[in-house]
């Protein structure tokens, strides 16, 4: 769609003035081509103003902050142990959490649209649940499942040996459940929009199942994958209520990159704290630019 | 269950030769579903259940004490009533700016797209942060409202930019103009055509981009830490005041809370998933 815009039409409703308007209703045309643009330029100023004063400016603040006095507290928050080792979880747990998205991601969505089967409806609109519940609520839940005392699972986990609260598999599962339906979200769409024929045409002509999957149906969904992953990366990195309730918050151990901005806030290291915040922002911002320069290529 | 299988499945033998086989489970596929069952049960499921279970571990009357506790109650309304209203803002600025981007052809209308998937993808801790900056006691510009309940509207404003919008937008481009172009040929006023043409078909992409919009402002957490001070009975939300049930151990008052909210987005999905297969039947 915004590719269409270089075609950049003179600033007049062209489009909208009916082909072989007779002289006789030029006045009637005009005085409609006045006020529609008018129109236009107001609500093009409202939704530019309410976008420039509640999102862009305040984001653009966190730069400007990082950066007042130069590069010297970028360099103090990088030599801090405490940011650097929770940078470290933070990008450990999110390459873990993104590998599993991507397998089960896709794997659900192929089975999702492909196949029939008892409970596939309620399924899918379970999938989209873990988008609408709170992240202290995904905490809650895990805490309750996993901890040692009295949860379900956790009792036994821990009897083997396998600790899941306050440890990194408790942060991989709570980013998971956060950014698994992202994944989802988009594969299962284009595979549905795709069909089957092409599939069905390699399984005739002797293709296996592995073949058709990696030469015709991966291939085609390539780009939503793509985009799933940037997308499920961003949310992952910036994960922080369900991470605070599983993790502890234990310094240099079981705090992420999130978690280490509230707390350096709080301890009134305000200049830590916009550094960090700079570093989640910027890669937050470059996975939405990367995905806008790539979406428009994966809908062709 | 069985027979929604089989009704999906009557029309597509039908249409395709092949059809019947393709989609049935095979051992291969009912393995994989198998297994990305368990996964999800383990991660998503049973947790959420282990809530549910846990909110009635103190009977009726022990849920229904939590509930109505005044700091949680006032908690709860909080949540809802400023959720509410950011709703309303949402949808009139939702689709004015869906209309803009479909609409208006102008110089930057990139990089509008992309402040409008800011919000999606920022950390929420960060996004306080950001709002703090310009809103806060350090404002630039002179507008302290950090620890009160416009605090509250303002980060929930920004976390739900993008869902109206993203909603609307993809109907709206579909939106043949020739339709509206005859309405007003017909002599109808720019603002009747908006009304009785375009509306109507946009309407349930508002519905549901409002939906998931409300479902994200009464579960959000990260973006008030900062920004409202979760000063109890006045900007302390739902979110905050789970988290701090379970600091304080109560794990069982937390999950009675946390299942009140489980039921409202349970609503608004089912809600969602009812407004998307309109959407689908009249296409």
């Amino acid at each position: 769609m915004t590719e269409l815009s270089v075609v950049e039409l003179p600033d007049s409703d062209v489009a909208e003035v009916p082909a072989g308007t007779g002289p006789s209703r030029g006045w009637v045309t005009s005085k409609r081509r006045r006020s529609p643009r008018l129109v236009r330029y107001l609500f093009r100023f409202i939704a530019i103003a309410y976008l420039f004063l509640l999102v862009a400016w305040p984001v653009s603040l966190v730069a400007k902050n990082t950066f007042a006095n130069g590069w010297s507290s970028m360099r103090t928050a990088l030599a801090d142990p405490l940011v650097t080792s929770a940078l470290k979880l933070t990008v450990y747990v999110s390459i873990v959490a993104v590998i599993l998205n991507l397998i089960f991601g896709v794997g659900i969505s192929l089975i999702l649209v492909r196949r029939r089967f008892p409970g596939r409806r309620a399924l899918s609109a379970l999938i989209d649940l873990p988008l609408a519940v709170s992240p202290v609520v995904v905490g809650l839940a895990l805490v309750l499942t996993y901890n040692r005392r009295d949860g379900w699972l956790g009792t036994t986990l821990e009897g083997h040996g396998f600790q899941v609260l306050f440890a990194n598999p408790g942060i991989i599962m709570a980013t998971v459940f956060v950014s698994l339906p992202l994944m989802i979200r988009e594969v299962a769409p284009v595979l549905e929009e795709i069909g089957t024929d092409q599939e069905q045409a390699a399984r005739s002509l002797g293709a296996n199942a592995r073949q058709t999957f990696l030469r015709i149906t991966l291939p085609s969904i390539k780009w939503a994958v793509v985009y799933g992953v940037v997308l499920s990366l961003a949310r992952a990195l910036g994960e922080f209520g369900a991470v605070k309730i599983v993790a502890g918050n234990v310094a240099g151990r079981t705090q992420t990159a999130t978690l280490v901005v509230e707390q350096t806030y709080q301890d009134f290291q305000q200049n830590t704290a916009y550094a960090t915040s700079f570093i989640l922002a910027f890669v937050a911002v470059a996975c939405i630019v990367i995905v806008s320069i790539i979406r428009p290529k994966g809908n062709k | 269950m069985t027979a929604i299988s089989l009704e999906e499945r009557t029309p597509s033998s039908g249409r395709r030769r092949r059809a019947p086989r393709a989609g049935a489970l095979t051992l291969g596929s009912g393995l994989g579903l198998g297994v990305g069952m368990i996964w999800f049960s383990l991660i998503v499921l049973i947790p959420l259940s282990a809530v549910v279970v846990k909110a009635q571990s103190g009977g009726w009357d022990g849920y229904w004490h939590t509930i109505t506790n005044a700091q949680t109650w006032a908690a709860i309304k909080l949540t809802v009533v400023q959720s509410l209203l950011v709703t309303l803002v949402n949808i009139v600025m939702g689709t004015l700016i869906a209309w803009v981007l479909v609409r208006d052809h102008f110089f930057g209308k990139r990089a509008v797209e992309v402040v409008i998937d800011i919000p999606f993808a920022l950390p929420t801790i960060v996004a306080g942060l950001v709002l703090l900056a310009l809103y806060g006691p350090r404002s630039p510009i002179g507008v302290n409202i950090a620890n009160t309940q416009k605090a509250v509207f303002l980060a929930l404003a920004f976390v739900t930019v993008p869902f109206v919008v993203r909603t609307v937008q993809p109907v709206l481009e579909q939106l043949d103009e020739e339709v509206e172009e005859a309405a007003m040929s017909l002599g109808a006023s720019r603002f009747t055509t908006f009304r009785r043409v375009v509306l109507p078909s946009l309407a349930p992409a508002i519905g549901a981009g409002a939906a998931l919009s409300f479902a994200r402002a009464i579960s959000e957490y990260g973006s008030l830490v900062l920004l409202s001070g979760n000063l109890a009975m006045r900007t302390e939300v739902t979110s905050v005041r789970i988290l701090s049930y379970v600091e304080n151990g109560n794990t069982a008052a937390a999950a009675a809370v946390a299942s009140t909210l489980l039921l409202i987005s349970l609503i608004v999905i089912v809600l969602v998933d009812v407004i998307q297969r309109r959407i689908a039947r009249s296409d």
